[in-house]
């Protein structure tokens, strides 16, 4: 009986990143319990603002959180990982701070609704993720090769939106999205994860997308025999992992009203991928979780935040992260599995014959 | 079927871009051509002008000053990473250019290729930064002296008088001559004074992001600063950012003295109005040094000294006019 329980738990995919998110909790309570203090202050505009570590997390997690959405989609639907998101990013971005700058690099005023320059970013983040989608779906090049074309040019093509030039916008307004919005003390970067999840909540609820998507994961073949078109499945994830990144671009964007191309979300994409595989998704495609995977995203800002909490240099960081990927790929490899299995048999034999 | 229509679109298309390497390549040799005509053939590597408005001033300098009007014939080739540099430069000699201007990405590694381009004739000139190699494997080097930039940064930082300096210093990539110099003269500094600490010391990668996020976490962790040192620009920004999120002041006359480098316009516009305290100059501005150099050694004469440092200033916000801004601002 309590065996069973034991292995729901063990197959749940949350189990992974609520496990690893236990542990950070657990590391950062004993080495200094004021971790989890959250205080609230006032920013210098003189609006309330919740700050500590935990606000922190939420607040730059978010980008990652909104990618990790998309990525899983894109993960499960091809049995491959986007490369390009940082680049396009970087795109949307820049196409956001055209259209409010006017091509103007220091405009007194923005010389366009942010709602129009946002949907112009999502159309650009679209049409980054249709083009991906494309060389996917239709001429079956795989996904690391074909998002390899925006990785290598994506953040020339964005300097190119704006010649070279880094604008920046003039008005406070646009800084609320990656910031506060008055009166607020939340970060507004919060309530975005907030809508995206709904969002998507509501897709996955109302429409077969996830089974859809998950069919083609498992089979393509078999799928297809079933009605279901394999194609038109995996170049829609790759069109709304463009969506994503518009989101994730505003953010980005916003959180300095300015870019600066060449290091806009930077290894992002690594980042991003190993939410998916945090998540306990399999990176080959077929079943998967959004919520493990949106968790796994904030355990890797968790993580991120407690490393530089401890002093540890910021480019060493990638190796930390490293370590984690060791752990996850050495779990899932299917030779450890086996092995925990008849180890858990074994220990189960030698319990019932002491009985 | 499908699969062979593919496969000839495929084809296709990679016979047109053959086609269009080869057009490029006769263009390439007709410039050749042209250049015994008296155009000076130079290869320029540099970083990646997106990297910073430093560089992306620094790029435009030098496009506007090696042009065939000037009587150049300028390559460029682009990277933030050594060894990619170094694979444009043997490129670079193998196409037997004149001249190979330099900003290298890191100071080691250079030695080998430079002999390579010594014993091809192939004269090297440095710009913005030095690497670690023996002087006589290049002819001359323009030069910010990035740890004479820092002393004066710290020196002005010592004038402001405060009694006791909790400094957070965000650095840039380790390793290049910008940080190594502007981290120096602080390092120095604070391991002579009792009265200077460091707070916190990490690198941000010239990325505002990061030293955003850095700056928060030492917030967060509810200790007490009155100084960011940032090695540039941006990362004065990110810093500011996290200030302005957590309502700390800063600025002439406020809680924290915010000190930058590189001399954006727009960070001396935050100097002008009083929100960052102190940017120190780095002069992106080398291409007429440059072209000076190569002028004279066409001519046959000698240099009278093989590093040239340029004049760089260090700006304060009580001082600084719109002038400056305007002069200065890159």
């Amino acid at each position: 009986m309590n065996d069973n329980k034991f292995k729901k738990l063990m197959s749940n995919q949350l189990f992974i990143p609520v496990i690893a998110l236990v542990v950070l909790a657990l590391i950062n309570l004993i080495n200094d319990p004021s971790f989890f203090k959250v205080t609230l202050g006032t920013n210098n505009a003189g609006n309330p603002v919740l700050s500590g570590y935990l606000i922190t997390i939420l607040d730059y997690g978010s980008e990652l959180g909104i990618l990790a959405i998309g990525m899983t989609l894109v993960t499960a639907a091809s049995g491959g990982q986007d490369i390009s998101v940082g680049a396009t990013i970087a795109i949307a971005g820049s196409a956001m701070l055209r259209v409010l700058c006017g091509g103007n690099s220091r405009p007194e005023t923005i010389q366009a609704p942010i709602i129009v320059a946002f949907l112009v970013a999502c159309l650009v983040g679209m049409l980054c993720g249709a083009f991906n989608g494309l060389l996917v779906s239709i001429f079956k090049i795989q996904p690391m090769i074909a998002t390899l074309i925006l990785f290598t040019a994506g953040r020339s093509i964005a300097a190119w939106i704006n010649n070279n030039e880094l604008p920046i916008v003039p008005d406070p307004k646009f800084s609320y999205f990656g910031g506060f919005i008055p009166g607020i003390p939340i970060p507004t970067t919060v309530f975005i994860v907030a809508i995206c999840i709904v969002i998507i909540a509501l897709v996955l609820k109302f429409t077969n997308l996830g089974l859809y998507t998950q069919a083609v994961g498992i089979n393509e073949n078999s799928s297809r025999l079933n009605g279901i078109n394999p194609t038109f499945i995996k170049f829609l994830s790759f069109v709304i992992l463009g969506l994503c990144v518009a989101v994730a671009a505003l953010i980005k964007v916003s959180r300095l009203s300015t870019i600066n191309y060449s290091v806009i979300a930077k290894d992002i994409e690594m980042d991003a991928i190993l939410a998916v595989a945090l998540g306990g998704n399999a990176l080959s495609g077929g079943k998967f979780n959004i919520w493990a995977s949106i968790l796994g995203a904030y355990v890797i800002q968790f993580l991120t935040t407690t490393l530089y909490k401890f002093n540890v240099q910021s480019d060493a960081l990638a190796a930390y992260k490293a370590v984690v990927v060791i752990v996850l790929v050495i779990f899932s490899a299917p030779k450890v599995r086996e092995y925990m299995k008849d180890a858990r048999k074994k220990i189960i034999k030698v319990q019932k014959e002491a009985a | 079927m499908k699969k062979k229509v593919l496969a000839t679109i495929i084809a296709s298309v990679m016979a047109l871009g053959l086609m269009a390497c080869g057009s490029s390549a006769q263009a390439a040799k007709n410039t050749t051509d042209s250049g015994s005509d008296g155009l000076i053939k130079v290869g320029i590597i540099n970083n990646d002008p997106n990297e910073s408005g430093y560089r992306t001033a620094n790029d435009a300098d030098l496009k506007a000053k090696f042009t065939e009007a000037n009587g150049y014939d300028a390559s460029f080739a682009y990277s933030l990473k050594n060894d990619e540099q170094i694979q444009y430069a043997q490129n670079f000699i193998q196409d037997d250019v004149d001249y190979l201007l330099l900003s290298a990405a890191d100071t080691a590694g250079w030695d080998s290729v430079l002999q390579d381009a010594k014993t091809a004739g192939v004269k090297v000139i440095l710009f913005d930064r030095t690497i670690d190699a023996d002087s006589s494997l290049y002819e001359a080097s323009i030069v910010s002296d990035m740890a004479k930039e820092g002393q004066t940064a710290v020196d002005w930082l010592a004038g402001q008088g405060l009694s006791e300096y909790n400094v957070i210093h965000i650095q840039g990539v380790m390793g290049s001559a910008a940080q190594q110099g502007r981290s120096g003269a602080l390092d120095t500094k604070v391991a002579a004074e009792s009265n200077w600490n460091i707070v916190k010391q990490q690198t941000a990668e010239w990325n505002a992001e990061k030293a955003q996020q850095i700056v928060q976490s030492v917030i967060d962790a509810g200790t007490s600063f009155n100084v960011i040192y940032a090695e540039n620009d941006d990362m004065a920004k990110g810093a500011v950012a996290a200030l302005d999120a957590a309502g700390i002041s800063h600025g002439v006359g406020k809680d924290v003295i915010v000190m930058g480098f590189d001399c954006n316009k727009w960070a001396l516009e935050e100097l002008l109005a009083q929100n960052w305290n102190y940017d120190g100059q780095c002069n992106p501005f080398q291409a007429s040094y440059i072209d000076d150099i190569i002028k004279t050694l066409e001519s046959g004469g000698t240099l009278s000294q093989k590093t040239i440092i340029m004049d760089e200033k260090g700006f304060d916000a009580t001082t600084i006019t719109q002038e400056d801004v305007d002069n200065y601002g890159i």
